[in-house]
């Protein structure tokens, strides 16, 4: 298959690791990776905080660099920013959109997948071949859990990977805090909700704390941080493209 | 007297386009004094009212999914709920004049109030007219949305709140802090302190224990409810059909109220009325596993106008807007006015949990109070509205949608409020950070050129790599979490690498080589 790979902006500029490993892992399942360089954002952060006229270049951008016909999907290593995509692109090009647009947003729109999804629903693989011998704890990001509605998904994946300790998270389903622009906004009660999910993940003994979405890891990777807890935030996909002739090293930096 | 404007499709305007009104400034209990982040804070750092909000909302929680879990058809109900309000609300105009019809053809009287104000004097000049200086009152969020109560003790009539968390409430000169249980963010020994001191005549030997408390209040209200002779209610439901007004409850004193009594007034949004008798077959399911968590809630009370000899011989029915035909004009708020009042939103919500109804300033708190509070009252009625900072009391993580019965989607209309909040403030530093930030983004060029720049930022960070604190408007961020440093190179920077290029030929041919294992092995399991 060759797939349209959207690093986020996120992802591209704070988080390569995560979108690198994603690249690797599908090039490892055999397809082709494309990535074109006129990538920017989703818009998401604009749309989350009242802004529905700014993000309407993004939102043609994004169109215009994926709808292309020539791959056959679009995925993104990132819950958040698919549903951005998949809820939000039509909102904006409804209403500040014209014709052409809100057709371009519809059409990129139905093939586009956050990475669990691309991996078990498109590609039909739930074992990717991984080994990860570490303790690790799935936090389940609100936006792949609510709005796309991943489902157990990533936990299949993260089920079948070699040599894993997958320990249950205590109320895993409930929100870190994060939400964009809440933490600056609402920065005392993101605190703390903050503050509970960390208590919840250090209660777990893992060693990682995986997540589809960067920003949220974020988030509770830069809470652990602070307090000097022993558990590292890595993304889903470093987790899955991890494998016995490409270890990955829990000494290497978080990021 | 107002009635709502025809709004269905078809009706056309004539004339300059008008919105109706919200409810007017410094009216009712629609708006706090201070935004929400700061009366978050200020509830934050109230230690026992976590405790105790967290330990609630955690059990009821559990309570309603397994009532909810038990249904097969519970998907279904959610659907059939959404629907019947959604017709009902497109045809508010005329299920309204159907309901004053058989309310008035049974006895009854019928009121229309404009807003708050309106209807707080229609209820006085009748507690007047029926020669008595005190209500007994069921536990009604419209009367106190538009603050009846205080609006009923300056005119020299003492409402008695007889739900016993509203009695809670009342007694501690406090507000309410959910819809459901108004004195949740009290434990029980707190409860007593407060009814040593404030019930008359109480067992000083008065312990903490549950039931001892209740029987307290039971006693002290059921003196009320003898020697009252004016009650005060709000309405679950308005059967348009049957003019049949109807109140679910646990305890039982609304029963009380709405049957001693002489006289009965009913306060009722009007966004409560539903076409027909039937329709209680769904809400009867949806409210009380919703609510409480129960199959079916203890006590359904419903009435129909006068009936001779049994029950209160006067019967009025306050119809109020205060807001709901502005919220209604709304294409995509509209949706709010489909709220039930279950609580389900609050209670799985993890702002809600976290700092409890007092900071969202309203009757409603919660996230439905986050959409239907701004759409009720505004959110520019002054500078400054506290208003304005609902929409942005919740993560969007979408919790509220999942177990709101009636499938209202919170999530979209805080984000649809959110820019009608940026919409109508103009120019703000934000929205030139918005706008600078897309002019950036919508070009791949400057994109690039962006992310260089950013890169300087690892000047910030320390030995371990990470950023510490930050400056404004990001410092309350930095306060509680390290911001890892941009990394030397982008991902597209490494894509567009040799390095990059020679890593996903490997990666590849790795994928390759261990295809052709599995299949010579004999492992016929396609792993794609
Ligand atoms: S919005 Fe839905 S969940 Fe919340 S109180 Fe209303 S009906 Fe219940």
């Amino acid at each position: 298959m060759r797939i349209g790979l959207f690093a986020t902006c996120l992802g591209d500029t704070l988080f390569p690791d995560a979108v690198r490993a994603t690249a690797l892992l599908l090039a490892r399942l055999g397809h082709e990776v494309v990535f074109p360089p006129e990538q920017t954002c989703c818009g998401q952060m604009h749309v989350n905080t009242g802004y529905q006229r700014e993000p309407v270049p993004l939102v043609r951008n994004f169109a215009d660099t994926f709808g292309d016909a020539s791959v056959d999907a679009v995925v993104m290593p990132s819950g958040s920013c698919a549903g951005s995509v998949r809820h939000q692109h039509e909102i904006v090009a409804e209403r500040y959109g014209d014709p052409a647009l809100r057709t371009a947003v519809a059409g990129v729109k139905a093939k586009t997948y956050e990475l669990s999804e691309l991996l078990v629903d498109v590609l039909g693989v739930t074992d990717v071949g991984a080994y990860f011998p570490h303790r690790v704890t799935y936090h389940p990001t609100c936006h792949s859990l609510r709005m796309l509605r991943v489902g157990d998904k990533p936990l299949r994946l993260l089920r079948a990977v070699e040599g894993i300790d997958l320990v249950e998270l205590e109320q895993a389903d409930s929100c870190c805090g994060f939400g964009g622009t809440f933490a600056l906004k609402n920065a005392d009660t993101s605190a703390a909700m903050l503050r509970d999910k960390m208590r919840h993940v250090t209660a777990t003994g893992a060693d990682v704390c995986t997540a589809g979405d960067s920003s949220c890891l974020m988030h509770i990777g830069g809470g652990l941080s602070r307090i000097g807890a022993g558990t590292r935030t890595l993304h889903l996909a470093q987790v899955l493209a991890a494998t016995r002739t490409a270890p990955y090293a829990l000494t290497e930096a978080v990021r | 007297m107002s009635r709502p404007e025809s709004r269905g499709t078809g009706s056309t305007f004539l004339g300059m386009p008008a919105r109706p009104p919200r409810v007017p400034y410094g009216d009712g209990n629609l708006r706090g004094e201070e935004a929400f982040p700061r009366a978050a804070a200020g509830e934050l750092r109230n230690e026992q009212l976590r405790r105790n909000l967290g330990r609630a909302t955690g059990t009821i929680r559990g309570k309603r999914l397994a009532v909810t879990g038990e249904l097969p058809d519970w998907e279904e109900l959610r659907d059939a709920g959404a629907a019947l309000k959604t017709d009902a609300l497109n045809r508010l105009p005329e299920l309204l004049e159907e309901l004053e019809r058989k309310v008035t053809e049974r006895g009854g009287t019928v009121h229309w109030a404009r807003d708050g104000a309106e209807a707080n004097a229609i209820v006085t000049r009748l507690v007047k007219a029926a020669g008595s200086d005190e209500v007994i009152k069921v536990k009604s969020m419209a009367t106190q949305e538009i603050g009846l109560n205080e609006h009923l003790e300056d005119a020299g009539i003492t409402p008695w709140e007889t739900d016993l968390a509203e009695l809670i409430v009342q007694l501690g000169h406090d507000r309410p802090s959910h819809i459901l249980v108004p004195a949740i963010h009290r434990n029980r020994d707190e409860i007593r302190e407060i009814f040593l001191k404030e019930i008359p005549g109480v067992d000083p030997s008065l312990d903490s224990v549950p039931a001892h408390l209740a029987a307290a209040a039971r006693a002290y209200l059921r003196e009320k409810f003898m020697t009252t002779r004016v009650a005060v209610s709000g309405a679950n439901f308005g059967i348009a059909e049957t003019g049949t007004l109807g109140v679910v409850e646990s305890e039982g004193n609304g029963r009380m109220c709405l049957t001693l009594p002489e006289t009965l007034i009913t306060v009722m949004g009007i966004e409560k009325v539903l076409p027909r008798h039937q329709d209680l077959e769904v809400f009867l399911q949806l409210l009380p596993r919703s609510s409480t968590g129960e199959r079916m809630n203890p006590y359904t009370s419903l009435w129909t106008g006068v009936t001779e000899g049994d029950g209160p011989q006067d019967f009025h029915l306050v119809l109020l807007d205060n807001g709901r035909t502005a919220a209604l004009a709304d294409a995509v708020g509209r949706q709010a006015l489909n709220c039930i009042r279950c609580s389900a939103c609050l209670n799985v919500c993890p702002v809600y949990e976290r700092v409890g109804g007092h900071a969202y300033g309203s009757t409603y708190p919660g996230p439905i109070g986050a959409v239907l509070t701004p759409q009720l009252a505004g959110m520019h009625a002054a500078d400054d509205d506290p208003n304005s900072s609902l929409p942005y009391a919740s993560t969007l993580c979408g919790a509220c949608y999942d177990a709101c019965p009636v499938k209202i989607d919170i999530p979209s209309l805080l984000v649809e409020l959110r820019h009608q909040k940026t919409e109508e403030s103009g120019r703000s530093a934000e929205r030139l950070a918005m706008r600078a930030a897309a002019a950036v983004m919508g070009r791949p060029r400057l994109w690039t050129a962006a992310q260089r720049t950013a890169r300087l930022g690892r000047a910030l960070a320390g030995r371990d790599g990470t950023i510490g604190r930050l400056p404004a408007p990001f410092s309350g961020w930095s306060d509680t979490r390290d911001t890892p440093a941009p990394p030397k190179h982008t991902f597209r920077d490494w894509f567009a690498s040799d390095e990059g290029a020679a890593a996903l030929r490997d990666a590849a041919r790795e994928g390759e080589r261990r295809r052709a294992e599995r299949r010579t092995s004999g492992d016929d399991q396609e792993d794609q």
